[in-house]
């Protein structure tokens, strides 16, 4: 089997970037394929990435209560340009109660502070479609 | 050796000897430090008079004032911010009226990134972290029935801080209270935004232009303002070390320092006002050394290769907030306890204002109850606790000196090895101190998950939990209320002014000699929006683009 590519992501203006970068470096020691954007990436760029690159996940992280309205665009560009079965999560400063709608909006699931890092690997070995 | 210390030394062998007995039967914890006694031979060549010296004398190890909190509290200036400016302007004024002594204003994202409200990018950050300020009508409502006069106020505000100061001027001017009176902060450190905190806008070039033109503009009309806040804080939180936190920090400082002097300031004429920015993490006694050994570096620093006469360009005045990153999700309210813990920190380490962060902000933006518990803890701590009593009362543990040393020393090594690769900017350029950090933060998650770490709550000593209630949400309709005010105010003011005022500020970016302080202000003042005059200046001098690795 190939390696589970994802593409690792911070939408939005958030520069908090530590737990980005740390599940990135862990996934990637787990054995994945790991791609990161960088900051400040608009849901547009996102999209574009995961196709180019055509990954299985995209993993997104943002700290700035801006999850509402990011997240599902990221979602609908990702399948809208084609990547149907791309597994999408994301995880960050998310309150509890924001969390059934944005798996409603295609967000496979929600990882918020103090997830341990194994448990995000596990979730992608489960459900990625490959 | 000494007679007294080959005594010492005696005791301690037969000591660590029977450590080892007692070790064979009860292994130690295997995350406790190497060393877990220190003694008068930790410290035998501490010189006092050199080292350690007195409360607001060189190098200031015991602190920057000769009376610290027997003759006032630090300031306890909580950070707040959110939604619209009428919203944050009720929050101040509650916090003023409850006893905050100092504001603190966080800007939402758009604002620290230079965009205006109705930029397409701005689109669902629009009053999310901080509030939204578009143009001078926006701070004008933001301190509406606060006197400037009076209170001081720290703006966390950096790649566009020269914007947001001359806003704060106008409003000043408004209010009828001149520029010379105003006392604050603007945070204003570009380089920690590249390593570890993301909003930036120009280069580094530019960026440093500014800076200096700030320092400039201000050492001469804004006398009692604190130019830049020099922060180790989200280099902390980014995961960095308390060595590398400081080293890091004082790396830029110098870098700035440098530029304002090949700039043709006279260090006396700016380093006064220089402050730094401190975060108060869990480790009490490893903090409180941090803080002391951050002054001693710095004073030496100033002295030595500044060669500053006066001392107040030694003195490193510092603000603190408690690490935002050592809140859990989990049993959020044990959150009060660790940020008392870290309390007592920047309060035995001699810090000059401090932020206290609020028990449920791993979870969202803080409640009102939240934020009040976390002021009170800072009263608490003053009032009751008694480690405000007396100066730098750590000092003399064989312990916390040692420690201190042993900071100073790390840093110090990062400080000449980032001296060698040519400066912090050359360092952030090469990704060197971005890497650094990473490292620090992956070994400190790893830590936690393997168990080596314990965090209450995350790793050991679970429970059940309920979902926590009273959470702040920040209402959806922010972002449209606030485009909305800024298209009526754009049909209200003269566009022709606008216009002139960035065509100035255009041809005064492209001088590299010119300061562009008075440019702005001018713009600020004809209503340009703080999106209008950074694209202004984003088009003489470009974007950063990011260093990425992993």
């Amino acid at each position: 089997m190939d390696k589970i590519k994802v593409l690792v992501a911070k939408p939005g203006l958030d520069g908090h970037d530590r737990g980005a970068k740390v599940v990135a470096r862990a996934l990637r020691d787990a054995g994945f394929e790991v791609v990161y954007t960088g900051l400040r990436q608009t849901p547009e760029q996102i999209a574009e990435a995961a196709v180019q690159e055509d990954v299985d996940v995209v993993a997104m992280s943002i700290l700035s209560g801006a999850h509402p309205h990011l997240f599902p665009a990221v979602v609908n560009l990702v399948r809208e340009k084609g990547l149907k079965d791309a597994l999408i999560i994301g995880g960050g400063v998310i309150p509890e109660s924001d969390i059934p709608a944005l798996k409603e909006a295609g967000i496979a699931e929600v990882f918020t502070p103090g997830t341990p890092t194994g448990k995000v690997v596990d979730f992608i070995k489960a459900h990625v479609k490959k | 050796m000494s007679n007294e210390h080959e005594k010492i030394q005696a005791e301690l062998d037969k000591y660590n000897a029977s450590v080892e007995k007692a070790t064979a039967k009860f292994p130690l914890r295997d995350n406790v430090p190497e060393k877990g006694l220190y003694t008068p031979l930790d410290v035998k060549d501490l010189d006092y008079a050199e080292d350690l010296s007195f409360p607001g004398v060189f190098p200031f190890t015991r602190g920057v004032q000769p009376t610290m909190y027997r003759g006032r509290f630090w300031t306890m200036r909580m950070y707040a911010g959110f939604s619209t400016a009428e919203e944050s302007n009720n929050r101040y004024r509650q916090l003023i009226a409850g006893g905050a002594t100092g504001l603190s204003c966080a800007f939402d994202l758009p604002t620290q990134i230079g965009y205006d409200s109705d930029d397409p990018i701005s689109e669902g950050e629009v009053g999310k972290v901080g509030v939204a300020i578009d143009s001078l009508a926006d701070m004008e409502k933001l301190f509406e029935g606060i006197d400037l006069g009076k209170v001081s106020t720290s703006m966390t505000i950096n790649a566009p801080a020269s914007v947001l100061l001359c806003m704060y001027i106008a409003v000043a001017e408004k209010q009828g209270v001149p520029q010379d009176k105003l006392r604050g902060t603007i945070q204003n450190d570009i380089l920690k935004e590249y390593a570890a905190r993301g909003t930036y806008i120009f280069p580094p070039r530019p960026s440093m232009r500014l800076i200096t033109n700030i320092f400039e503009y201000c050492s001469k009309n804004v006398p009692l303002w604190n130019t830049i806040s020099i922060s180790g804080y989200h280099i902390r939180e980014a995961g960095s070390t308390a060595a590398q936190e400081i080293a890091f920090t004082i790396a830029d400082g110098i870098a700035y320092v440098e530029a304002a002097i090949k700039a043709g300031m006279d260090v006396d004429k700016f380093a006064g006002r220089l402050s730094f920015f401190w975060n108060a993490h869990n480790n009490v006694l490893e903090e409180v050394a941090k803080f002391r050994a951050s002054r001693r570096i710095w004073a030496r620093i100033m002295r030595d290769r500044f060669h500053a006469k006066n001392e107040k360009s030694m003195k490193l005045r510092f603000h603190t907030q408690t690490a935002g990153s050592m809140l859990t999700a989990q049993q959020p309210d044990n959150n009060i306890v660790r940020v008392a813990l870290q309390t007592a920190a920047a309060v035995m380490g001699g810090t000059q204002s401090l932020h206290t962060n609020s028990r449920d902000e791993a979870l969202a933006l803080p409640s009102e109850s939240s934020v009040r518990i976390a002021l009170k803890t800072q009263q608490i701590v003053a009032n009751e606790s008694g480690l405000a009593d007396v100066i730098d009362p750590l000092a003399g543990s064989y312990y916390v000196e040692a420690m201190t040393n042993r900071i100073e020393k790390e840093a110090l090594e990062y400080i000449q090895k980032i001296d060698d690769m040519g400066g912090a900017v050359v360092a952030i350029e090469k990704g060197y101190i971005q890497k650094e950090i990473q490292d620090s933060a992956y070994k400190w998650q790893m830590d936690v998950e393997s168990g080596r770490r314990v965090i209450v709550g995350v790793n050991k000593y679970q429970i059940e939990e309920e979902p926590p209630k009273g959470l702040l949400k920040i209402d959806a309709s922010v972002g449209e209320k606030q485009v909305k005010k800024l298209h009526e105010m754009k049909a209200k003011r003269d566009n022709d002014a606008v216009k002139a005022a960035l065509a100035d500020l255009k041809k005064a970016a492209e001088d590299e000699n010119e300061n562009l302080v008075p440019h702005i202000l001018a713009a600020v003042k004809t209503y340009a929006t703080l999106g209008e005059i950074c694209n202004t200046l984003r088009d003489v001098f470009g974007e950063y683009e990011a260093h990425v690795s992993l």
